[in-house]
């Protein structure tokens, strides 16, 4: 069964320049112990629909359902919400800068945390403080708790906000672009991280990136976003070698894939539709190289495929002959 | 390499000032950016440049396209030394030779119109009137996949990618030989990025264009380079034709840093056996004894600390191949498999 579950998700923010529909009718599941990879461009609203899922999008004008363990989250009461987030949905921002404290030691900073959940005394807090730094490969923890902020390096801080996250051992991990910022080698550090503490504790993981490569490394199942909606869902595997969605191929053939040497990419022609003025119909219609006369009129529903756990919204046939896939590329 | 190259850098130093620490307290100390740079470019070559944050690789360009002056060592461009050439003396030669930079949004001026900033060149090099000019200028938008009518709109009116292409437009305008390009994808989404690949691989074709590539994103080098060069704290360790540095890397940066990159391909992603290194990339300021990868090399021994490798051909490997390494991977060795490094790391 399902641990997380968000029905046609709706958010839009009021702006001076019109109605920003930033997540547009989004629904996925998220299996208890699995990762979920949440992936588009820029401006696709997955932060914005993550950060809804513990209602920390304020201003917004929110519609849908976030159900946790049978509990709607947007329906929830203040003191409810204040028991979801970090003992039960864990999160690590885009910006590891903006969430962590710079006056405060890291230690004090994750006590609190601990000690705002739980009837605990300092030297316990401290104690497992510490611990959360081991467990994230911060040597010599003990002593670093005592360092603040700036005291770390990129990595060692995105690592510090995975400790923090995890402080209350979460069942849910919402991780916003955690190793964007970060070179690869210090990404690989990070992403090597994540995977043990999910082996330890089970947690289920929303991860959400641009970043096709970190999806194909670690996601269970995987959602892409375009225009705030879900183009297709798919199994991993599923995904990169049996997609049906023509943005879908668009991104993967857009990508310098295993570096044939030479050839050409294949880009999206074009670039996304604003958000104020989404097009009728499919979103991606006036980039998509098999748009027909339905494209533009009616959207397309989420259709199942052959596998029921993959889904497209595309009015293509299943059986849609596709560019050459991943698979016979390589 | 038969030819003469087009630009020649030798024993290249760049060094800044480290300014106060605000840990320690303590004033000064040097940063050094680039230590020790050589490397040939051939006329139509494009040579990529990798490495992680602050290895240099900007340092580097910036001082081959004389935005910086060198502390040290020689730039050579089409046979002219132009290392320490003033402002007035280089512009003849800043028509060869252009820069395009990471951030298309920063490198725009944007109070002013977007046919200005590509004309800029026509302008400071005092060529054409202004109808001719805006010709040129609309020529080169419809080039680089831009609208000539968008000639009267501000920079903000554009996207990242069409932002970027601005950026190309006015780097092309004197038809310049080599061209220096600072990440000038990686703020771009995947779909605009590969749009810009495209047009770079197309203007190579077109006009016979000399490229160094900057770009931590090693599958993008990989596909736009002939030879790649691998930076790791201001020095080059390994430089190799592109299939080359991939299939036999024999460098164990080269190889961490080729493992540690995520591939989108699911089954090389479970496949591989990835390099995790300890630690982080450590100041430029006190850069390690003797290699520099020593404190975080999974082969390192006691030897390491003590001289610094020479970058030159290992273990048989032709001319084009070298790497600065004692113990240089064999073909097929396992580098999971080797020894934890040194406890600590000697310093
Ligand atoms: N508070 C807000 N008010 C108005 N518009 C907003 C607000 N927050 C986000 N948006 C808009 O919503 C859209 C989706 O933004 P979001 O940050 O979710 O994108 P994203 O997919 O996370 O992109 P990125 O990969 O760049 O992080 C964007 O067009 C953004 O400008
Ligand atoms: N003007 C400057 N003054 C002092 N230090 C500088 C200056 N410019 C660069 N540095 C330092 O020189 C080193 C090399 O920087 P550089 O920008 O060349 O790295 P890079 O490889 O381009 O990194 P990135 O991938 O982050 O762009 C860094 O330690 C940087 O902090
Ligand atoms: S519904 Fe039509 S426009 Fe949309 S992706 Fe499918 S074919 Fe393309
Ligand atoms: S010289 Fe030694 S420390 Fe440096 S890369 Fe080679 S084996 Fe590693
Ligand atoms: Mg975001
Ligand atoms: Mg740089």
């Amino acid at each position: 069964m399902a641990l997380l579950e968000v029905e046609d998700l709706r958010v839009s923010f009021d702006t001076p320049d019109g109605v920003v529909r930033a997540v547009r009718g989004l629904s996925f599941t998220l299996a208890a112990g699995s990762t979920l990879g949440l992936v588009g461009e820029s401006g696709s609203g997955k932060s914005v629909a993550v950060q809804t899922i513990t209602r920390l999008t304020r201003g917004a004008d929110v519609g849908g359902r976030v159900v946790l363990d049978g509990v709607d989250l947007l329906t929830a009461n203040e003191e409810e919400l204040r028991e979801v987030r970090g003992a039960r949905i864990g999160m690590i921002f885009q910006d590891p800068l903006s969430s962590l404290h710079p006056y405060h030691r890291i230690g004090w900073q994750i006590e609190e945390i601990i000690r705002a959940h739980e009837d605990i005394g300092r030297a316990a807090a401290r104690a497992r403080a510490a611990d959360l730094l081991g467990l994230v490969g911060i040597p010599r923890p003990e002593t670093r708790v005592d360092d603040y902020p700036h005291q770390f390096s990129g990595g060692m801080r995105q690592r510090v906000m995975i400790a923090m996250a995890m402080a209350l051992s979460p069942e849910v991990l919402i991780a916003d672009e955690p190793t964007t910022a970060l070179d690869v080698t210090v990404q690989a550090q990070v992403l090597d991280v994540m995977r043990r503490l999910q082996e330890e504790f089970g947690t289920a993981i929303i991860m959400v990136t641009h970043d096709l490569g970190v999806i194909a490394e670690l996601a269970d199942d995987v959602v892409v976003m375009y225009a705030g909606a879900a183009m297709e869902r798919a199994p991993r595997r599923e995904l990169f070698y049996r997609y049906h969605h023509p943005y879908t191929e668009g991104l993967l053939t857009s990508l310098p894939l295993r570096g044939e040497a030479s050839g050409r990419l294949r880009p999206i022609p074009g670039s996304p539709p604003s958000l104020i003025a989404v097009p009728p119909g499919c979103p991606f219609a006036p980039r998509c190289q098999y748009a027909f006369e339905r494209c533009s009129i009616t959207p397309p529903l989420a259709a199942v495929l052959a596998d029921p756990r993959h889904q497209s919204a595309c009015w293509l046939p299943a059986d849609r002959p596709r560019q050459e896939s991943a698979e016979e590329a390589a | 390499m038969d030819t003469e190259p087009l630009l020649h850098v030798e024993g290249l130093v760049k060094e800044f000032p480290a300014g106060a620490s605000a840990l320690t307290g303590r004033a000064g100390g040097v940063v050094h950016a680039v230590d020790g740079v050589s490397l040939d470019v051939a006329p139509g070559e494009t040579l990529g440049l990798v490495g992680e944050t602050g290895c240099g690789k900007s340092t580097l360009a910036r001082c081959v396209a004389r935005l910086l002056e060198p502390t040290g060592g020689r730039v050579v461009f089409d046979g002219a030394d132009i290392t320490h050439l003033s402002g007035a003396r280089m512009r003849p030669l800043r028509r060869n030779l252009q820069m395009i930079f990471q951030d298309p949004f920063g490198s725009l001026n944007p109070r002013r119109r977007v046919g200005a900033i590509i004309g800029d060149p026509f302008a400071i090099h005092g060529l054409g009137g202004r109808a001719v000019r805006k010709g040129r200028v609309q020529e080169l938008m419809e080039l680089v996949g831009l609208n000539p009518e968008h000639y009267n709109r501000f920079p903000a009116e554009f996207s990242g990618g069409q932002r970027q292409r601005i950026g190309i437009a006015r780097a092309l305008a004197l038809r310049p030989r080599l061209l220096v390009c600072d990440e000038p994808v990686s703020a771009l989404d995947v779909s605009i990025q590969g749009q810009i690949i495209n047009l770079l691989a197309d203007l190579r074709t077109e006009f016979g264009l000399t490229y160094v590539f900057i770009s931590h994103d090693l599958s993008v080098v990989r596909h736009v380079s002939d030879r790649i060069a691998v930076m790791y704290l201001g020095k080059i360790v390994e430089l190799a034709p592109s299939e080359v540095l991939f299939e036999r890397p024999r460098h164990p940066y080269t190889r961490a840093l080729l493992s540690a990159a995520p591939v989108a391909d699911p089954d090389a992603a479970d496949s591989r056996r990835r390099v995790i290194l300890g630690g982080d990339v450590p100041s430029p300021v006190a850069p390690p004894s003797g290699c520099r990868f020593h404190p975080r090399c999974p082969k390192a021994r006691e030897d390491c600390a003590l001289t610094e490798p020479p970058l030159e051909p290992v273990l048989g490997d032709p001319d084009d191949h070298r790497a600065a390494c004692w113990h240089p991977l064999q073909a097929g060795e396992d580098l999971t498999a080797a020894p934890a490094p040194l406890p600590g790391g000697v310093r």
